[in-house]
């Protein structure tokens, strides 16, 4: 019988290598007719490859929140796109009292430490009770039901926050500290870029030494390789589960600020898209792996910000940056196809 | 309630879950925006409809709970949910009074208007006893229907909903009866008193009559059918026939077009349907297949683009076509995805395909973000077939085609494999069924229906811009098979008329539509599966076993892993 199997699985491999070995030929060739060319200097490509690690520091946040909850329940919570909006969201409306208080230009670190603190709480909040209202009851339900509450959430909370809070689009005011760019090595580069980068780092290796160093941290990578286990070994399995879903909600929350802070704005949709993109980052840095969602996000940033005028350029395709999006989502399917596995994470996308 | 304060006690608990739940309503800007209608004129809009319902709605929860209890204590209990509700209610009007607090500023529906409805315009001091008060009856209400025993306390819940439901779709109605008929139970917007009463009653004395009589007229027509069951049959196909073929006729062209839509979602329904429910492939990129029907038809035909000139006839097969193919080739690199991924690999599959079309690189050959215009209408002889009544029966082909793929399928042998595979993927494989195959061909046939409804669309909107293929349709389409029950067919003619034809009748409603449809997801998942009307197969499974699923659901998949 493996035989058998064997002879049938071929056919569908050489299709799928097929579809690789294309892809990577388009991908070297545009690359390389883009390099050619010389359409961008050097001082160009470093912009890009700044904003890229900035976007991918934003990504891995929020994909710590899918890898957390991957871990401990083996499901992806489709709605961690919505609990990265409601931080940002709620935080919009901390942000502008401040500014119409003036608290912003006299106080500027302790302001954005304040919207943080809000959002991170408030993205947290989302996420527990999201876990307690809509995952806890169905943790032994067939896998496509807590599958079709997640997207069933994710749309809820959409569409609760438009009701709520309306869908025009807010502006965040200006931090003037943040504005303007910085000199490094004699290349002007834009504050605000480096400053989330660098934040984003931080966040995450806070919360890789949470996770290897404290007993919850250690609670909840024992949940993850086992749950009937842990909870023979003491632990309690309902509090661990729902203190993932409160860091990963922190951690989204967190980078919804700082998405906001690059972009200017939030509204309720602005989650399914860098949603989507930081599952894919997860995915990349093998799901369940919490350096590797660190490791796909920046990753995917750098492919993001580089890619389009890297070698759909080269390709003569018009208006690449349009297809940014196309881009990622081609990476998260490549990646399931030739490596499900992600960079460092074990082998786990197939139901095997 | 022996150690604790009142406050925390289970009755209080329900209490502030009311209280939240309707300041909740009132902030999302539902009660302001569905008050634009009434429900009785004059007295209650549907906006303040909606809460005292939801009040209800706990009351009869809670009274579920203690149903041991005596009828008072019930009622007691009823009382003080709709008391904290309305009093929740009461402290949120008087927030957004105070001025420097500035509510509106953050909540977009802390209105004067909301204010207005939730005082019923009496102002203040009236306003707020009415509101108290109604709450504490509804809350009163809910809890007694839920614990009478009997005929009378599921009959007043019955017939309460009913007479909503009646009243919310007075418009239909309308335009059904006699003026003078309509003109003595409806006033301008919603029932008039009198009407309300009647019809209330009236239903109340059915639903009783039916419980005293309802068993024996079963009986009777069970013997009928018994007697000659070729017969009833035949009859029964006879009558649903001739009423669907007259439906448009009789109800007008605007409602012919709720209908088109309505149907063209059926379609969609039964395809993924088959993708979702028979082989369990849970596919978010459905929107796609549709995309891929539309295009295709809009190219074809589309004199703008002038790239091909052919008719509607000529085009379908090819729409129908190259949906399949998106489909297979969809199907091919996520062949080994489990559920979750599949899920989110096919949504991102449907937003490549939007994206795409939306570029300005496809430009030349799809229109870009204009759209198409021109697309042909399909021509039947010599008539071409451009209103809505006359697109309802080209939609009704398609159902009646679909209906019977779908139904076909699902009593192969190829169904029974699918089956096997949404049960356990492993054991299938170890039966000797070629996964391979069957999830192209479930990928493939889903494909072809969805294209078929892209198609029909695209000839019907007979112009089309890439924003009509947003996520949102996959959304709908899915929502629409789980409320009907996964893997149903009836079901998903029942989803489809709920969730698409509910919002075209009701305005007010659109605007909530998908935060309603995401919590009915959950809501259904949570509490009702296997949907309005599920396959037998289906209940059995979320019901009969539960504690034998559950085992391999929740741990295999993890030991399995370990292994490979």
């Amino acid at each position: 019988m493996w035989q058998k199997l064997k002879s049938k699985i071929t056919g569908m491999t050489i299709v799928m290598w097929t579809i690789g070995i294309v892809t990577l030929a388009l991908v070297v060739y545009g690359s390389a007719v883009t390099l050619i060319s010389g359409k961008y200097t050097l001082k160009q490509w470093i912009d890009f490859l700044i904003f890229g690690l900035a976007q991918g520091g934003i990504y891995a946040l929020i994909a710590l929140g899918y890898t957390q909850v991957y871990g401990v329940l083996k499901m992806i919570n489709f709605a961690h796109s919505e609990v990265f909006m409601s931080g940002p969201m709620i935080g919009y409306f901390v942000a502008t009292d401040l500014y119409h208080f003036n608290y912003i230009d006299t106080h500027p670190y302790l302001s954005i430490l304040i919207v943080l603190i809000v959002a991170m709480f408030v993205s947290m909040s989302v996420a527990v009770i999201l876990e307690r209202i809509a995952y806890r009851p169905l943790r032994n339900a067939p896998r496509l039901v807590p599958l079709i509450t997640a997207i069933g959430a994710s749309f809820f909370l959409q569409y609760f926050f438009k009701g709520l809070f309306g869908s025009n689009i807010k502006v965040y005011p200006d931090w003037k500290v943040f504005l303007g760019k910085w000199v490094v090595f004699g290349q002007p580069i834009l504050k605000i870029q480096i400053i989330v980068f660098f934040a984003a780092v931080l966040l995450m290796a806070g919360l890789f030494s949470f996770m290897q160093r404290t007993k919850t941290g250690k609670a909840i990578r024992a949940v993850s390789e086992d749950k009937d286990a842990a909870a023979l070994m003491g632990i309690d399995v309902d509090s661990t589960i729902s203190f993932s879903f409160a860091l990963g909600g922190m951690m989204a929350g967190a980078g919804g600020v700082f998405y906001a802070l690059m972009y200017k704005q939030v509204f309720f949709l602005m989650g399914f898209v860098p949603g989507i993109k930081a599952f894919t980052a997860a995915v990349l840095g093998g799901i369940g792996n919490v350096p590797g969602a660190m490791l796909g996000g920046l990753f995917l940033g750098l492919f993001e910000a580089i890619g389009p005028n890297l070698f759909l350029d080269g390709l003569g395709i018009p208006s690449p940056y349009q297809l940014k999006d196309v881009i990622a989502f081609s990476v998260l399917v490549l990646v399931l196809i030739f490596r499900p596995t992600g960079i460092l994470g074990e082998r786990l996308a197939k139901r095997a | 309630m022996e150690n604790r304060h009142f406050w925390q006690s289970e009755v209080m608990n329900f209490g502030w879950l009311a209280g939240i739940l309707v300041v909740l309503l009132a902030l999302v800007g539902m009660v302001v925006s569905f008050s634009q209608r009434g429900f009785i004129s004059g007295v209650m809009s549907e906006g303040q409809l909606l809460i005292f319902l939801t009040v209800a709605l706990i009351g009869f929860v809670a009274g579920k709970k203690m149903e041991r209890q005596s009828v008072l204590k019930v009622a007691l209990w009823g009382g003080i949910i709709g008391f904290v509700a309305g009093l929740s209610l009461i402290v949120l009007v008087l927030l957004t009074g105070i001025k420097p607090l500035n509510l509106r500023s953050m909540f977009l529906n802390a209105s004067p208007q909301l204010v207005k409805v939730l005082t019923f315009g009496k102002g203040q001091g009236a306003g707020f006893l009415y509101l108290l008060l109604l709450n504490i009856l509804s809350g009163i209400f809910g809890g007694l229907a839920a614990v009478i025993p009997g005929i009378w306390g599921s009959g007043l819940a019955n017939s309460a909903l009913i007479t909503i439901l009646i009243g919310l779709l007075t418009d239909i109605w309308k335009t059904f009866l006699p003026r003078g008929v309509a003109k003595f139970f409806f006033a301008n917007k919603g029932f008039n008193v009198t009407g309300f009463l009647i019809t209330f009653f009236f239903i109340l004395a059915f639903l009783l009559f039916w419980s005293l009589y309802g068993a024996r007229i079963k009986v009777s027509y069970g013997n009928v059918a018994s007697r000659q069951p070729k017969k009833v049959k035949i009859t029964w196909w006879v009558i649903s026939l001739v009423v669907l073929l007259l439906l448009p006729r009789l109800v007008g062209s605007y409602l012919s077009e709720v209908l088109d839509l309505v149907g063209i979602y059926i379609i969609m329904g039964l395809g993924l349907n088959i993708v979702v429910g028979f082989a369990g492939l849970l596919d978010l990129g459905y929107v796609a297949f549709f995309a891929i029907g539309a295009y295709t038809m809009g190219v074809f035909t589309s004199p703008e683009l002038g790239l091909f000139h052919l008719t509607f006839w000529e085009t379908l097969p090819l729409s129908i076509l190259f949906a399949v193919l998106a489909g297979v080739l969809l199907g091919i690199p996520v062949l080994g995805m489990r559920g979750d991924y599949l899920a989110i690999v096919t949504m991102g599959f449907g937003e490549i395909i939007r994206l795409l079309v939306l570029s300005d690189a496809l430009k030349p050959i799809l229109g870009g973000a204009q759209g198409l215009v021109g697309i042909a209408r399909p021509t039947v002889g010599h008539i071409v077939v451009k209103n809505p009544p006359q697109f309802y029966y080209l939609i009704l082909a398609g159902i009646f085609i679909a209906w019977y793929v779908a139904s076909a399928l699902k009593d192969s042998k190829l169904g029974r494999a699918w089956m096997a595979l949404r049960e356990d993927e492993d054991v299938a494989q170890a039966m000797g069924i070629n996964l391979v195959s069957i999830k192209l061909l479930a990928f493939a046939t889903g494909a072809a229906l969805s294209g078929l409804s892209g198609a029909i669309f695209a000839a019907k909107l007979n112009s089309m811009v890439p924003h009509s293929f947003t996520i949102l349709i996959s959304i709908y389409v899915l929502s629409l098979i789980i409320v009907g029950g996964v893997g149903s067919l009836p079901g998903v003619v029942v989803g489809a008329l709920a969730l698409i034809g509910t919002p075209e009748l009701l305005r007010e409603f659109a605007e909530y539509r998908m935060m309603i449809y995401g919590a009915v997801l959950v809501g259904m998942m949570l509490y009702k599966p296997e949907g309005l009307w599920p396959e037998p197969a289906r209940r059995r499974e979320l019901h009969g076993e539960e504690g034998k699923s559950a085992v391999t659901a929740s741990t295999a998949p993890v030991q399995m892993s370990e292994e490979a």
